[in-house]
């Protein structure tokens, strides 16, 4: 048996033996999603809450991070392996965090040393809940607009203006933020600073969105201090901590193109609308060719997926191939919805009733409209793949 | 395994693209079809491709070949695409490679395909549409078996020195059992391939089997159990058309993009529109997305994998539909040169209208695949 072999034998035992049954139910709401941070209850849903402390003190939330700054210390071999394993008995991830999936990897790039072990060990544990200050009223697709201001004052900065689309900043312990620290240069008058939400002059006000839910929030800073000591990187080079984070944000979402291990809700829902036929095929033919040409792609976006890890993981991927999966992966599950709307019929229309369980399913796919304008529009990705891949002329 | 070639196919594909592009590209092709070239291959080029080791490829080291996977034969087969190279390579060193593989048969014809001298076709479809069904009857006489009926769409069969005939020896025509496969040589009396050139100037039979008498040798595998090696050799063809597709497609996107940058209107390379921009950066993701495909199905079948079957069907689905897509978009955004027969563009629109077609087209791969689901 070689180590990896030993590797995996000894991660499925010890999963076996510690990942909760509860834990290994489908996420079927939000709440079951567990992002940890100071609001966060572990008595609100005790398995959850245990699954979460046994894989962080193993360093498995994380567990490609360096053991060092709460990360598990396993080779790009191994964790994909730990995925393997989790996916082989549908156990949750123990935690969902934008500290894990964007603010981590910027900070393992360009944070200091003392700035990786003040952050890097909370994200990895869900002790501080974090989210992400860069879109603005007037730079959404053109982010480098962007003017919430960060005037030098010594060894802090005073920070004013106003961020939009704020993932869930009401329920955020801190914030990454871009803001402009010189207007001498758009992209180069940025900076990257992290601060309390907490702090004097933070206020958060939820948008109400068409799925009836508020995941996002405007976010205002009115003379907010913030030391310089959180700023990552050097003033007035953000933009290159904001574009790698981009990068990572965009894998995180096209991720949402990949079907959940197992099961398959889609193919589900339509059974129990529309029967089979005699022959055991989806009743309605034109419905079912549409679910199996979209399985085609889904399951082929899942190899993509894989291959775009495995190169990222052997750094040979290319710097703007992030877009593309976005792009790929976020149309994909606009359309996975579409059709699990169209599976569902009439009573996927139910907005409230215990049955549709408050319309989660029509909720959900009202969301997905926004897969492909947050983290850069499908037009502003098509725009990078053109012109950084495809190396096609200006205009 | 990681998703991605390692370093020694990486290197074979780097010596199959250049041998390739130097012996058989696209102006190959055009001067083969305006000569109306009866075989619509080059012999010669057949012998090159054993010299360089290819049609060994997915032979084991112990009877002569190189013992490698599905992953290198696609990385030739890509190349194929690419250039467009009329070749028995798919049919020969890989689908009936796969057929042979265990049987005395093997023994008998493995040899001349490694010396590049034998040539070896499928002959599987019986209706303008791949499907699974068997009817071509073969019955017990003395020793062995006795083949009548039809198959079509039977690449190389005109020159074919031996024919891998699915038939029917139990059971009804749509049930799986009861299929066995005969090898049968392509000199065996009452047999009549009809040659037809197809669109994109390949040669494909329709084969007629008048009360063939065949020895009993001549069956890969089980009598009434041939499903399963007829399923082998139909995966491995499938996952090659496959990576065909990919180099069809990418050899026409290629091309399109140089010449978004290449073609001045209004005064600026048209690369420079947004319109057509949009339009070559996603046909570039539906490209990839394939190629993903591809080489998760080719790594799965070399691992003997379960998952493999399940993978090759979305793998040749994926790429006839993002293919398709390709040499689409690509005659549109030629524009009017496009339409040429001066240009070659036109050739890869023939082409991979003929490969999406071979072994099953996407809708009868997405089906293939709800049905398996269980839906």
């Amino acid at each position: 048996m070689t180590d990896l072999d030993t590797f995996r034998t000894e991660t499925r035992v010890w999963l076996a033996e510690n990942c909760p049954p509860e834990m290994r139910e489908p996420v079927r709401a939000d709440t079951d999603v567990c992002w940890g941070g100071r609001r966060y209850d572990p008595a609100s849903n005790p398995p959850q809450a245990r699954w979460l402390k046994l894989m962080a003190e193993r360093g498995w939330t994380v567990p490609d991070w360096p053991k060092d700054y709460g990360g598990g210390g396993l080779s790009p071999a191994e964790t994909k392996i730990l995925r393997e394993e989790m996916a082989a008995i549908r156990a949750r991830n123990p935690l969902n965090s934008f500290g894990i999936s964007m603010l981590g990897p910027a900070l393992l790039r360009y944070g200091t040393e003392e700035q990786k072990r003040e952050h890097l060990p909370k994200i990895a544990c869900g002790e501080i809940r974090w989210c992400q200050g860069y879109s603005e009223p007037n730079a959404g697709s053109d982010l480098a607009g962007l003017a919430a201001s960060a005037e030098d004052a010594g060894d802090h900065y005073i920070v004013n203006g106003q961020k939009v689309w704020t993932s869930y900043a009401d329920k955020a312990d801190w914030i990454f933020c871009l803001v402009r620290t010189s207007r001498e240069s758009k992209q180069g008058g940025i900076s990257f600073v992290l601060f309390d939400m907490d702090s004097p002059g933070v206020s958060t006000k939820p948008i109400l969105l068409i799925s009836g839910y508020s995941p996002f929030c405007e976010t205002f800073f009115d003379d907010v201090k913030v030391p310089k000591a959180n700023r990552i990187h050097d003033e007035n080079k953000g933009w290159d901590v904001a574009k790698y984070l981009l990068g990572h944000e965009r894998e995180m979402i096209s991720g949402m193109g990949l079907a959940s291990g197992g099961r398959n809700p889609l193919v589900e829902g339509a059974i129990a609308t529309v029967g089979r036929d005699h022959d055991g095929r989806l009743a309605d033919p034109l419905l079912r060719a549409q679910i199996a040409l979209f399985e085609v792609r889904a399951k082929a976006f899942a190899a993509m997926s894989e291959r775009f890890i495995d190169e990222l993981k052997a750094g040979r991927a290319h710097p703007a191939q992030p877009s593309m999966m976005k792009y790929v992966g976020t149309e994909l599950n606009k359309a996975r919805h579409e059709l699990m709307m169209a599976a569902g019929g009439s009573d996927a229309l139910e907005w409230e009733s215990e049955r549709s369980r408050g319309g989660a399913g029509a909720r959900a796919w009202l969301r997905t409209k926004a897969n492909s304008i947050e983290g850069g529009t499908s037009e502003i990705q098509l725009n990078i793949v053109a012109k950084r891949i495809l190396e096609l002329p200006g205009a | 395994m990681p998703l991605y070639l390692n370093d020694e196919q990486t290197m074979l594909r780097d010596t199959a693209k250049d041998f390739v592009a130097e012996h058989a590209p696209v102006a190959h092709l055009r001067s083969i079809r305006d000569s109306n070239d009866p075989a619509g291959f080059s012999r010669d080029l057949w012998k090159q491709f054993a010299e360089m080791g290819f049609t060994g490829i997915l032979i084991g080291e112990d009877q002569g070949g190189l013992g490698l996977g599905h992953v290198e034969a696609g990385v030739v087969l890509e190349e194929i695409g690419r250039n467009l190279s009329p070749s028995p390579f798919l049919t020969t060193a890989v689908a009936a490679v796969e057929a042979l593989r265990g049987s005395a048969q093997a023994e008998r014809w493995y040899p001349g395909i490694l010396a590049g001298e034998t040539v070896a076709a499928l002959a599987v479809d019986e209706g303008a549409k791949h499907r699974d069904r068997v009817a071509l009857r073969a019955e017990r006489a003395g020793n062995g078996f006795r083949l009548s009926g039809a198959k079509q769409f039977v690449t190389h069969g005109h020159v074919a020195d031996v024919l891998i005939v699915a038939a029917r020896t139990a059971g009804g025509e749509d049930e799986a059992d009861g299929v066995t496969l005969f090898a049968v040589p392509r000199d065996a009396a009452g047999l009549t391939a009809t040659p037809e050139r197809l669109t994109d100037s390949s040669v494909a039979a329709r084969l007629t089997l008048e009360d063939v008498t065949v020895d009993a040798d001549a069956v890969l595998g089980e009598v009434d159990g041939g499903r399963a090696v007829l399923d082998r050799a139909l995966r491995a063809g499938r996952t090659g058309v496959a990576a065909e597709l990919v180099g069809v497609g990418a050899g026409a996107m290629d091309m399109t993009i140089g010449y978004l940058k290449q073609r001045k209107q209004f005064g600026v390379p048209i690369g420079s529109f947004q319109a057509l921009q949009h339009r070559a950066a996603h046909l570039y993701s539906e490209m990839e997305v394939a190629r993903a495909a591809v080489l998760r199905a080719q790594q799965l079948l070399d691992a003997g994998s379960d998952a493999a079957d399940e993978a090759v069907s979305v793998a040749k689905a994926m790429t006839g539909l993002a293919t398709t897509l390709s040499v689409q978009e690509s005659v549109q955004m030629h524009g009017g040169i496009g339409m040429t027969d001066e240009y070659d563009v036109g050739f890869y629109t023939k082409r991979a209208r003929v490969l999406a077609e071979m072994f099953g087209d996407a809708h009868y791969h997405a089906d293939r695949l709800a049905r398996a689901a269980g839906y």
